[in-house]
């Protein structure tokens, strides 16, 4: 019934070294679309592909604001997401309401880290089974963090999660270095090219299966969906035709 | 007899210390108003804040542009003010993440409300005015007392010279007194503005603690924005 | 049954449960008090005094006392009123500065955040009907802007160019407003100082709890800096020549 015996919950070591139920949760995140999230010196970018689970739905929502300065995506499951983006936006509100400040971007994501390390602990709770790439502005400037479900919180120039995003992260790697100079705009298709290194055969980025969100020094969270995207996925393209010539 | 009566040993009785009690209030003076129109709402608050005969400070805002463009425009104790207009600010963002749009305008006038009655007991000593668009695209004003009692107008003034500027605005913003008017017209943009300015250049002659600057909000479809004009610094 | 060897009801909460054990307090007049804070923007940041006097009602209790806090690497607080209060408060402020040193991101809080802070706390304490009887005037730099706020006992805050508490609302403010209000950014260090000093001045001769040992504190692009206490020269022979009350 079970793959092995220690992985009933996430309180038992297996003798490899391993706690199985993070590993499972770890999966789950590779179950969701993928995801990207890159940087500038300025601003910082996140692109995913949302899914629809039948003709009949709606597209799932990827990427979500937190505060005027800061927003996640999501790979995983969207209803956790929920529960930490909750927590996040009160947590920012609050940040406003006694410091009169917005909250720093890398005591946010530590502070689900910190939540998410609880349920690797103790007895009788479940790791999220969620990923976020968490972005956001502060007095440190543009960050991008990915938070995993084992509570480990790192941060990036460049990244990805989600079903086949190591073909994005190659992408990332690739190019990186010369994010910091990019403008706001050649950030986002910076974004989209790598993003569409995860599609799978025959389908292709369109205006309705993307999102992109971004902020930076004087700009707010933004995300764009639908007929926003299009521009976007217009300069896609050409990009793509240049490189082919 | 109840228990806790029994239970209260002798020696130490609870007296009613209701002499010299301190009072967590304090009027900071200032006059806030509100106008609507048709496709629009003004509302104008000098920025004075004072304390008895002293001027705390001559540029304090009261009236304040929250994040579905409606404006909260305020009057009597400061602090409880500020506060009013954090919890108010706090709430439309929750709806906005809750419901992914912005809090409507009469919906927000009723949270207005509820948030104040919420604090009956230590009411916050505030007499607002909200103003926005309503669904309809018309200028809404909403007027409250203290703990919450909430009524939509045409032009309302509250503060310490609602006695001088509220009687004004009867008669000019509701055609009160006036024969010949028609009681349901409504005041164009440039003559709620002339209304507004001239009820405060005259309400700071007589009120000492209404002036130094007047800030005006109009608030239409496009958003609110900002108009100031120089008070008596007197 | 005694009515002494009841247990109390636990339903019952605050005043009435621990009744049989004396009232509830809370602080109605301060005791330990200091007088003013006058505070002012001038070209390089902001300048603060306050005297070192602690009275006990009209007596000239403690001498030695510094009524000007360093917060942070940009922040000074100001206080006057209750001096027990202004030490819990102190605590509190230093709390919150250790949690954002143990951060260690490099955002500690600003000038603004540290008073927005103190005002909560002032704020939420008059709201439960149990104030600090306290008046601070914050003053710092944050992010190359001069800032300069007022928190009293109420939780009223404004902002000025210049501030006073106490007596120096009435004494010191009419100076500022005529030597600093529009100038601010003019005002060099040297004559900061000579209003600063003429404010003082005036109130060590009209405000009988003042006293004649302050400290003067600045803060600019460069931190914080608090002199050692010194003196202001006096002349006392006006006194004699002046007719009223008493006389």
């Amino acid at each position: 019934m079970f793959r092995n015996q220690y992985d009933n919950d996430a309180s038992t070591w297996s003798p490899q070294g391993c706690i199985f139920q993070v590993d499972y949760a770890s999966e789950a995140v590779k179950q969701g679309t993928a995801v990207v999230g890159l940087k500038s010196k300025t601003h910082v970018v996140l692109v995913a592909v949302k899914r629809s689970p039948s003709e009949l739905a709606s597209y799932q929502k990827k990427i979500i604001r937190i505060d005027d300065h800061m927003g996640i995506a999501v790979a995983g499951l969207t209803s956790d997401a929920r529960v930490l983006s909750n927590y996040l936006r009160t947590e920012a509100m609050r940040s406003k309401m006694v410091y009169g400040r917005a909250l720093p971007v890398g005591r946010a994501v530590s502070a689900i880290g910190d939540k998410a390390q609880t349920n690797t602990q103790e007895y009788g709770r479940r790791p999220y089974g969620v990923g976020l790439l968490v972005i956001g502005h502060d007095d440190t400037g543009p960050h991008l963090y990915e938070f995993s479900p084992s509570g480990i919180v790192s941060e990036y120039y460049g990244y990805s999660i989600g079903a086949r995003s190591q073909s994005a992260r190659t992408n990332l790697e690739r190019n990186f270095e010369r994010f910091e100079e990019l403008s706001l705009q050649e950030l986002v298709v910076q974004g989209l090219r790598a993003l569409r290194d995860t599609m799978p055969q025959g389908k292709q980025l369109d205006s309705m299966n993307t999102s992109i969100g971004f902020v930076g020094m004087d700009t707010k969270m933004t995300i764009l969906d639908g007929d926003g995207t299009q521009p976007y996925l217009d300069q896609l393209d050409e990009a793509e035709a240049m490189d082919t010539e | 007899m109840d228990l806790a009566m029994q239970a209260r040993p002798m020696e130490a009785p609870i007296e009613a210390h209701n002499h010299n009690r301190w009072s967590p209030y304090v009027d900071n003076g200032g006059t806030t108003l509100a106008i609507a129109g048709a496709d629009y709402v003004l509302v104008a608050s000098d920025t004075r804040q004072s304390d008895g005969y002293l001027i705390n400070s001559r540029y304090s805002p009261k009236a304040f542009v929250l994040s579905n463009n409606a404006v909260l425009g305020t009057s009597g104790c400061s602090a409880d003010s500020k506060r009013l207009y954090e919890v108010l600010e706090q709430r439309a963002q929750l709806y906005q993440h809750r419901h992914d749009r912005q809090i409507s305008t009469p919906a927000l006038a009723q949270l207005l409300s509820n948030t104040m009655y919420s604090r009956r007991m230590l009411p916050y000593y505030v007499f607002p005015v909200l103003a926005g668009i309503d669904a309809k695209g018309a200028g809404a004003a909403y007027s409250y007392d203290a703990v919450g009692n909430m009524q939509r107008v045409t032009g309302v003034c509250f503060g310490s010279a609602s006695a001088l500027i509220q009687p004004f605005l009867d008669n000019q913003v509701r055609f009160k007194n006036q024969r010949d008017a028609d009681p349901n017209r409504l005041l164009t943009r440039e003559e709620a503005f002339k209304i507004a300015v001239d009820a405060f250049t005259s309400a700071t002659e007589r009120d000492i603690y209404t002036g130094d600057y007047l800030e005006i909000f109009i608030v239409d479809a496009a958003g609110a924005h900002k108009e100031m004009r120089e008070l008596k610094h007197d | 049954m005694d009515p002494v060897s009841l247990e109390l009801p636990h339903t019952l909460r605050g005043p009435q449960a621990t009744a049989g054990y004396g009232p509830t307090t809370r602080t109605t007049q301060p005791i330990v008090t200091g007088t003013s804070v006058v505070a002012f923007k001038y070209k390089d940041g902001i300048m603060m005094a306050a005297d070192c006097l602690a009275s006990y009602g009209s007596l000239a209790r403690f001498r030695n006392e510094n009524r000007l806090m360093k917060v942070n690497e940009t922040t000074v607080l100001g206080v006057s009123g209750d001096m027990g209060d202004f030490q819990h408060m102190k605590h509190k402020l230093e709390d919150v500065m250790t949690h954002e040193y143990d951060m260690d991101d490099g955002q500690a809080l600003g000038t603004k955040s540290v008073y927005k802070c103190l005002s909560n706390i002032m704020y939420g304490r008059r709201t439960n009907i149990n104030p600090l009887w306290n008046s601070f005037i914050v003053g710092g730099v944050d992010g190359g802007e001069r800032v300069l706020g007022y928190v009293d006992l109420y939780g009223t805050t404004y902002m000025a160019d210049s501030l006073a508490t106490g007596f120096g609302k009435h004494l010191a403010v009419p100076i500022l407003r005529r030597r600093v209000e529009g100038r601010a950014d003019e005002i060099t260090e040297e004559e900061a100082v000579a209003i600063m000093d003429d404010c003082m001045r005036v109130l060590l001769y009209r405000d009988c709890r003042a006293f004649n040992k302050l400290r003067r504190a600045k803060v600019t692009a460069q931190g914080v800096e608090i002199s050692e206490p010194y003196s202001l020269a006096t002349n006392w022979s006006y006194a004699e020549s002046i007719v009223g009350y008493g006389v």
